[in-house]
Parts: structure tokens; C-alpha cells; sequence
């Protein structure tokens, strides 16, 4: 007979995310799965994840660099230079927030069926969902890099640091959000519709389409500071001060104490962000099975 | 002996109908919180069970008893309203047929990915990969999409992850029914061999021959409590009796 020196341990008692660290096998074919999934027979498979950021990024270049002239030119001195390399950077990002953390959002009920029948750290399925979104920002990060290349890109070590601070901000936020609203939707299916309404604000909640100055401009201070505190605004400046800034003659203002006070700030909120979603998904995780 | 599986007075209740929509909620508010919101329904009561290392069980009762809800305690996939479930060593649970399928991926990603799932790490999957195609006897099929398998080859593959696995406490709902004739006995088989080994097993099903010939104890549940628990030739005559 088989003798285990292992204690008698209450089984279903989760660890947090410390768990997902230990079933990083798990996590890994999880995402291969998610991405073989995803486009399973479709011709351009994974090439869908360059057209359509590609198809978003004309549309958008044209209606406001070209017919609303944010785009610096000869005629339109007042706009902003390489307004298309502005726009795609803030872009790429945005797109990984929405995926991130609309597929999260999603991935508790999404996977219920697995859910109700075994047991496994159930955190395990929103960071997938970012993971993947990772994976697939992926190539829209070097068409990007491309366009820089060509506009005369010339970053320093501080400013790529910064977009990768920047990067890091977003997908704290994206787990911490997806943990959050993927535990709520297991009660309230409305909370799927929430997140829809608040990726659309998000678009425009930041700098994206536009420049941080016209805020300034219109709102006071005051409300800046406000308009700031979101993380995702400070994500996206970061990436405008890592790829577009150094593609110009560096005569833009990026937003006063971007590096000193913001980015920490932007870390600091999405890391609280990170811990309250931890803490309400495991107060709700126990319940998930009967409740599916 | 060892203490396996401790369940110590566990009782659960299920929401059944579930009032929603805002303004039930509202309605509900203004009158002052009164009354429940919705209906419960006790699926487990006082329940009672100590299992030894080694032992086999099998979990009988009626459809709606509370055997698959038990086993979802035992795997830890519920979490009981009041008392205790203590497990030991690595459990699996084979609650359904191939739970962690994929459709859409081949025999052989859903192998690594079941297996995963049931706790394997990834070299003990690449060593055992072989022998689990084996067992399963599925031959050419490991690479085709899972979706175009027929039920019973679903099975045989979930089945074969599944014991494979290695785990101290086998769990068992239900899954025997799909398999052909020939792949039933190399089941029962392979759990007996299991259960020679000092697997600790506990068996759900309504097929009452077989649990006989597998089990040495049975458990009758009825309505959520525990009505007899002795040898399982008593436990299968009281359920025919019934
Ligand atoms: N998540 C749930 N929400 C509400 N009620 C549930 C839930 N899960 C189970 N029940 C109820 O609990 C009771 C016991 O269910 P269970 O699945 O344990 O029965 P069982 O003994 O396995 O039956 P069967 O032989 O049909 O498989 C049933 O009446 C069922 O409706
Ligand atoms: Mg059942």
C-alpha cells in the first residue's frame, strides 16, 4: 500500500495568483489554445491581428489627421507632426487594454463548463485572456517600430523604459479589471455590458486621438490632474514620449513630471487596482461552480 | 489506517430561483429587506463520510441525491456552507466525460491540456503520452480534431488522461456508460488495478452490478443525507429494496 506523508488539506482553497505562478504549464496551453482557437479556419489567421489595428489606424488617420487636420502640414501649422506614428502608438495600446480586458471580463463564464466540474485556479483564465492580448499586441508593436524606423526614430534608454513602464501599467490594470468584472459577470451578467461602455470610454478618455494640451486647455488644471490619474492616459503618454517624440524635432511638450511623479502613479493605481480585483475574485471564487 | 477523504457534517444549499430582475430587487428593498429574495433548496444535510487510503466506495442513490455534489465537494470544486471537507494527497476528479476538452483541438493538444488541468506537469505528460494513446486505443486519431471523434473514443481518451494522472484519490461520476464492451472491462480492470495499488476511489453510478464488482463499500444518499454506509452487497440490496 501506498503511504503519502501529506496532511489532510481542505481542498478548493485557492492561493491567489501565487497559484497561477505554480501552474505556469497550465497557463501556457491555455494561451496556445486561446490562439489556435481564435482563428481556426480562417485564411489570414494570425495575420487578422495586423489587418485589423491596420484598417482602424487609416480609417482614424484619415478622418482626424486628414478631414478634422490634427496632422501638422504646410497648410495646417497648428497641428501635430507625424500625427500618424502619434496616433498608432496610443493605438496598439488601446487595443490591448480593450482586448485584455473585455476577453477577461468574459473568460469566467466563458470557461464554466471547466469550471463546474474541476478544480483548478480559476485566476488562471483572465491572465490568459491578457496574456494572449499580449501575444497579439505583439505584432502591431513592430509595425510600429517599422513606421519609427522610417520616420528617423531615435530614442534614448530612458524613453524605452518608459514605454515599457507604460506597457506594464496597462496590463496591471487589464488583470486587475478583468479579475474584478470576470468574478462579477458570474453573478451579474451586466457587468459585460459595463466593460463595453467603459472600453469605449477609455478610447477617449486619453490622449489617443488627440493631444494632452487640448485638455489642458479646455478643462484648468484642476481637472487635469484629474484627466492624469488615469492610468491609461499615463500609458499612452508614455508611448507618445517613447515612439512619436523622438521621431520629431522634439519640440512638443510631453506632460510636465511624466517620469518623476506620473509614471509611479500610474503604477501605484493600477497595482491597487491589481490587489482589489485579486481580493474580490477570491471573495467570490467559491461560489463560482454552483453559480454558473 | 489513513484518513483519505474526511467529510465531517457538511451541509449545502443551493438559490434555486433567482429573482433578478431590477425591480423585484427594488420592490424587495423599499420593503424592508423582508422575507428571502429566493428560494433554497438543501442538496447536502449533515452528511457524514470518512474514507480510508485504499478504500473503494461507491456513492448510490437516486437521481437528484446529492452524488455529484458530494464529489464536488470532495474535489474541492464546491465549498460547503457549514463543515469540513479534508482531502489527502493529489486528488482527481473525472466528474464528466472529457470536462476540459477542447473541440477544436487535436486528440493530442487535448492530452496536454486534460492533463494539465489534472494536475500533470509537462514531463510527466511527454513520458506517459505514449501509453495514455495506448490505452485509449485510439491509434491515428491522436492528431484529428476531438470533434470528429465518436463519443466512445472520447471517452476512452478522457478516461486514459485521466488515469494517468497518478493520483492518490480517484473520483468517478458517471463515465463508464459510453465505452463498447471490450473497453468497459479494460476500465474496470485498470480501476481495480488502481485499487490494488492503495488508490483511494470513489465511484458514482446507477449501474449497480458494476459498482458491486468494483466497490467494497457503499454509501446511499437520499435527499441530501446519508442513509446507509456499509458493505456494498447491503448497500445495493437497501437501494433495490428502495
Ligand atoms: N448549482 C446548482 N444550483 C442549484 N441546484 C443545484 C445545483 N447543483 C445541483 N443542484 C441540485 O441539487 C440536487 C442534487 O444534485 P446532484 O447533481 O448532486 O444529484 P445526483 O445525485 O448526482 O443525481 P444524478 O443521479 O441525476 O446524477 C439536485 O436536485 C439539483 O437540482
Ligand atoms: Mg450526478
Amino acid at each position: 500500500m501506498t503511504q503519502t506523508n501529506s496532511e489532510l488539506v481542505r481542498p478548493g482553497v485557492s492561493g491567489g495568483l501565487a497559484d497561477v505562478v505554480r501552474a505556469r504549464f497550465l497557463l501556457k496551453l491555455l494561451v496556445r489554445k486561446e490562439l489556435k482557437v481564435r482563428y481556426r479556419g480562417s485564411v489570414l489567421g494570425l495575420l487578422w491581428s495586423y489587418v485589423k489595428p491596420g484598417v482602424q489606424f487609416i480609417v482614424f488617420y484619415v478622418a482626424l489627421g486628414i478631414f478634422l487636420g490634427l496632422e501638422q502640414s504646410p497648410t495646417n501649422r497648428g497641428g501635430l507632426p507625424n500625427y500618424a506614428i502619434y496616433l498608432f502608438s496610443g493605438i496598439i495600446l488601446i487595443n490591448f487594454f480593450t482586448e485584455a480586458l473585455g476577453n477577461a471580463s468574459r473568460s469566467i463564464v466563458g470557461n464554466g463548463g471547466l469550471i463546474k466540474k474541476i478544480y483548478l485556479p480559476r485566476q488562471l483564465f483572465p491572465v490568459a485572456s491578457v496574456w494572449v492580448s499580449a501575444v497579439h499586441f505583439f505584432p502591431q508593436l513592430m509595425i510600429l517600430l517599422v513606421a519609427c524606423f522610417f520616420s528617423g526614430w531615435n530614442p534614448n534608454l530612458i524613453q524605452l523604459l518608459a514605454a515599457v513602464a507604460g506597457f506594464l501599467i496597462v496590463a496591471l490594470l487589464a488583470t486587475g479589471l478583468g479579475l474584478l468584472f470576470g468574478a462579477a459577470n458570474v453573478y451579474f451578467r451586466d457587468s459585460e455590458n459595463f466593460v463595453d461602455m467603459l472600453l469605449m470610454i477609455a478610447t477617449w478618455a486619453s490622449p489617443v486621438m488627440y493631444a494632452w494640451t487640448m485638455v489642458q486647455a479646455k478643462v484648468g488644471d484642476f481637472w487635469f490632474t484629474v484627466y492624469q490619474m488615469n492610468p491609461i492616459t499615463i500609458a499612452v503618454e508614455t508611448f507618445h514620449y517613447a515612439f512619436w517624440l523622438p521621431t520629431t524635432d522634439g519640440a512638443q511638450a510631453i506632460p510636465p513630471h511624466l517620469l518623476s511623479l506620473w509614471i509611479p502613479v500610474g503604477v501605484l493605481i493600477s497595482a491597487a487596482i491589481l490587489l482589489w480585483g485579486q481580493l474580490t475574485f477570491r471573495r467570490l471564487e467559491g461560489r463560482f461552480a454552483q453559480e454558473l | 489506517m489513513t484518513i483519505a477523504i474526511e467529510v465531517k457534517s457538511i451541509d449545502k444549499q443551493f438559490v434555486l430561483r433567482r429573482s433578478r430582475s431590477i425591480k423585484e430587487v427594488f420592490v424587495w428593498l423599499i420593503k424592508g429587506r423582508k422575507g428571502e429574495l429566493s428560494e433554497k433548496f438543501h442538496a447536502l444535510k449533515g452528511v457524514d463520510l470518512e474514507v480510508q487510503q485504499g478504500e473503494t466506495v461507491a456513492l448510490l442513490g437516486f437521481n437528484g441525491s446529492g452524488k455529484s455534489t458530494l464529489l464536488k465537494h470532495i474535489s474541492g470544486v464546491m465549498i460547503p456552507d457549514s463543515g469540513t471537507v479534508r482531502t489527502r494527497g493529489r486528488v482527481a476528479g473525472l466528474i464528466e466525460v472529457g470536462a476540459g476538452f477542447h473541440h477544436d483541438l487535436s486528440g493530442r493538444d487535448n492530452v496536454y491540456l486534460n492533463g494539465a488541468i489534472l494536475g500533470m506537469t509537462e514531463e510527466q505528460i511527454n513520458e506517459r503520452f505514449q501509453s495514455i494513446v495506448d490505452f485509449a486505443e485510439i491509434g491515428q486519431f491522436i492528431d484529428t480534431e476531438v470533434k470528429f471523434y465518436s463519443s466512445g473514443m472520447y471517452l476512452r481518451l478522457a478516461f486514459s488522461v485521466a488515469v494517468h494522472t497518478d493520483p492518490e484519490v480517484f473520483l468517478v461520476d458517471e463515465i463508464l456508460a459510453v465505452g463498447d464492451e471490450p473497453f468497459q472491462k479494460k476500465c474496470i480492470a485498470k480501476i481495480q488495478e488502481l485499487a490494488s495499488d492503495g488508490k483511494t476511489l470513489v465511484v458514482v453510478s446507477h449501474d449497480l452490478d458494476l459498482v458491486s464488482r468494483i466497490c467494497d463499500r457503499g454509501v446511499l444518499l437520499d435527499h441530501g443525507e446519508v442513509r446507509f454506509d456499509g458493505p456494498i452487497h447491503e448497500a445495493v440490496a437497501k437501494m433495490r429494496g428502495q
